[in-house]
């Protein structure tokens, strides 16, 4: 089995995370009767883990250059209220209410500011040489005074029209047509990419992988997109929902025309065009390779000429705009913005990109284990909330898997960081 | 005087080179110098001043007085940079690897090469990593695991093959063969003896007379900061030279060989008193 998964150069722990993820559905849809693998909660699923999946992509980079953040889950609270108040307060003094333009500037100030607020945290780290932990731990708190003192407290509510599509919900999908051009780009995508990857290997008479594990590679990560895209469309809209909806179009209302599927959640969309992006930066970008190179051995990428102060900076900065996306996705979620947004949410995104396997050493973790890694976490809460356990046992049941997920980072790295041993 | 080398003009001079540290004299008026295709071992105890000289010239100190020659012409070296651009480089003790990239990432680190879009081109940094490791260990098989998978001797070669990536004409190791086995040090040894027919010049540092004998032309020994000679390795015995390390003396059927600087030679151009 080994053997035939480092022939097909498949990820050992990519596999086993899966597996992990496959027990985790089966063994809750069990336990609930047949109710945790059905299209209505894969969608719900999808949702709830944008926000923190978004996340953990960025604090991928900051785990593997050797440091942490622990403000994320603050720094998204104080985003969001920003975010809020420029929507409701600032920007309709300009527009009319759900002008257009009103989402997109709400954004894209709310990415700003959190390229600011990660940037300052990241001079404090890189050029004041205050160790990231202290500098997030304090960010943490002011972060989340700050997120207070916004509206001194007050809830923000209700959100721009059209910014309330980022968070999914009843018209928050791309619908079925759609969909089904997103799978089959994907796979167009998918196939390309091996096509180009084999020949470029070919042309300079390096050992490619025998032809039958392309193919195999190729069919599986091609079935899993037509298996997510046909579940997410089976789900389909409430009755009242879909009733309003066809007559606003006036389309008569019969039982066929009311199967509407949602299809993609705009936040899935989000959070798989966040990951391509950043797996494109990590993989075939000099800031993916120094950012590496960092934290395999920062007197080396020093050496070489890297700016590693420069770079901590960037890095820094590229989580609080992923944070600003994030903040975006759950306020927008829950249709309103309050201080309390996020909180605890440093905790799960480190559990996530742990699980993921980004190895806290630094220097190793990918972007692709990070979003398993969520969904990991993600089904467990909602799995236990599916069967009525108690919030208090779930905190503590997450609280025992992180510890578990770095004892068993430390047990597999020793292992496995050897592909020889 | 009669090596064939000193018929060619050398590398690098590096003349009457003096620097201190609060007050203590780490380098006190050492000159040495190194030919095309020679190897010159700097020997001495910790704390000789040998690793101050060597980070001059390599750009991570700068001497309070002295000159560097560099192909006859007076050179600044300020930083690794200049150091980098007269083609001197250094291979650290440490190796300077990133330990989790594999052997072409290392070698390119800094400078990797880039499609006509701005990304990396890892086939293309793949097939001149083989091209230049294959030239310098033909055995060399694993370019795809990180580093940290390399036995001591496999780094050393990438090691020293991103050092003549950079298309160095100058070597610094130190203490090349530091926590390498026997046959490692063996395969270290064969790839010095490559460079040199390759017309490099190199500088080996060491505390370790052992590690570096046999693989010298030249020895340059320092203790407490001033040189006590420069000896040709064919004219001395272990025994002459690791007098000279512990002594600080020059062998008596040598002294008429003793370098220009040397603590006890004759007529030396530093009169400084020994401290």
């Amino acid at each position: 089995m080994s053997r035939l998964l480092s022939k097909m150069e498949v990820d050992r722990r990519l596999v086993g995370l899966a597996v992990v993820l496959l027990i985790i559905w089966v063994g809750f849809d069990i336990a609930s009767g047949g109710r945790f693998i059905t299209p209505r909660n894969i969608f719900n699923l999808s949702v709830q883990t944008a926000s923190v999946a978004v996340m953990a992509c960025g604090m991928v980079l900051i785990i593997v250059t050797r440091h942490i953040d622990l403000s994320v889950g603050a720094v998204l609270g104080v985003l969001a209220m920003i975010m809020g108040v420029v929507q409701t307060d600032f920007l309709p003094q300009f527009f009319d209410y759900n002008h257009p333009m009103t989402w997109i500037l709400t954004l894209l100030i709310g990415i700003g500011i959190g390229a600011l607020i990660g940037g300052i945290q990241g001079v404090a780290v890189g050029y004041l040489g205050v160790p990231a932990f202290i500098v997030t731990l304090g960010g943490l708190l002011v972060w989340r005074g700050a997120a207070w003192w916004v509206t001194q407290g007050r809830t923000v509510a209700p959100l721009d029209h059209n910014f309330i599509l980022l968070g999914g919900g009843i018209e928050g999908t791309i619908g079925a047509t759609w969909s089904w051009i997103v799978a089959l780009l994907a796979i167009v995508a998918i196939i390309y990419a091996a096509i180009m990857e084999r020949r470029r290997r070919l042309s300079f008479e390096f050992p490619v992988k025998p032809i039958w594990a392309e193919y195999t590679n190729a069919l599986i990560k091609a079935g899993l997109v037509l298996i997510v895209i046909a579940t997410l469309n089976a789900y389909h809209l409430p009755t009242r929902a879909a009733e309003r909806l066809l007559e606003n179009k006036g389309i008569p209302v019969t039982p066929e025309n009311l199967q509407i599927s949602h299809g993609i959640p705009i936040p899935l969309l989000i959070v798989a065009l966040v990951a391509i992006i950043l797996t494109v930066v990590v993989k075939r970008t000099r800031f993916g390779r120094y950012v590496f190179a960092m934290g395999g051995n920062p007197q080396a990428a020093e050496l070489a000429g890297i700016n590693v102060k420069r770079m901590t900076v960037a890095v820094f900065a590229l989580m609080g705009v992923l944070c600003a996306i994030s903040a975006a996705i759950s306020s927008a979620r829950l249709q309103s913005a309050g201080n309390d947004l996020g909180t605890l949410d440093e905790l799960r995104v480190i559990a996530a990109v742990v699980i993921g396997g980004t190895s806290l050493a630094g220097g190793l973790g990918t972007i692709y284990g990070a979003l398993i890694g969520a969904l990991v976490m993600q089904s467990l809460q909602s799995g236990m909330a599916l069967l009525g356990v108690d919030t208090s046992l779930q905190s503590i049941v997450i609280g025992l898997v992180l510890v578990l997920a770095v004892f068993s980072d430390k047990y597999f790295h020793r292992r496995y960081s050897d592909p020889t041993a | 005087m009669t090596d064939p080398n000193m018929t060619k003009d050398p590398l690098v001079e590096m003349h009457d080179i003096h620097v201190s540290f609060g007050g203590v004299k780490a380098v006190d008026g050492v000159s040495i110098d190194l030919y095309p295709g020679e190897v010159v071992g700097v020997l001495g105890h910790n704390g000789a001043g040998k690793s101050t000289l060597i980070k001059i010239l390599s750009g991570a100190y700068q001497a309070d007085s002295g000159k560097i020659i560099v192909d006859g012409k007076e050179a600044k070296i300020e930083n690794a940079r200049d150091a980098r651009d007269n083609n001197i480089e250094t291979i650290y003790q440490n190796l300077a690897l990133a330990d989790n990239l594999d052997a072409a990432q290392n070698l390119f680190l800094g400078r990797e090469v880039t499609d006509k879009f701005g990304f990396l081109d890892d086939a293309a940094m793949e097939h001149k990593a083989r091209e230049v490791l294959h030239r310098l260990n033909p055995n060399f098989k694993k370019f795809t695991s990180p580093v940290s998978a390399l036995s001591g001797g496999q780094r050393q070669s990438v090691a020293i093959a991103r050092a003549l990536l950079f298309e160095a004409r100058v070597l610094i190791m130190d203490e090349p063969c530091a926590a390498l086995g026997v046959h490692e040090t063996k395969m270290v040894g064969e790839l010095i003896d490559q460079l040199k027919r390759e017309g490099l010049g190199i500088l080996l540092i060491s505390h370790d007379l052992h590690d570096v004998f046999d693989l010298s032309d030249r020895l340059h020994v320092m203790k407490n900061g001033k040189l006590v000679g420069s000896v040709r390795t064919e004219d001395v015995t272990h025994d002459d030279v690791l007098g000279m390390i512990i002594l600080g003396k020059m062998p008596e059927h040598l002294l008429h060989l003793a370098g220009p600087g040397a603590t006890n030679a004759t007529g030396a151009s530093n009169g400084a008193p020994n401290s």
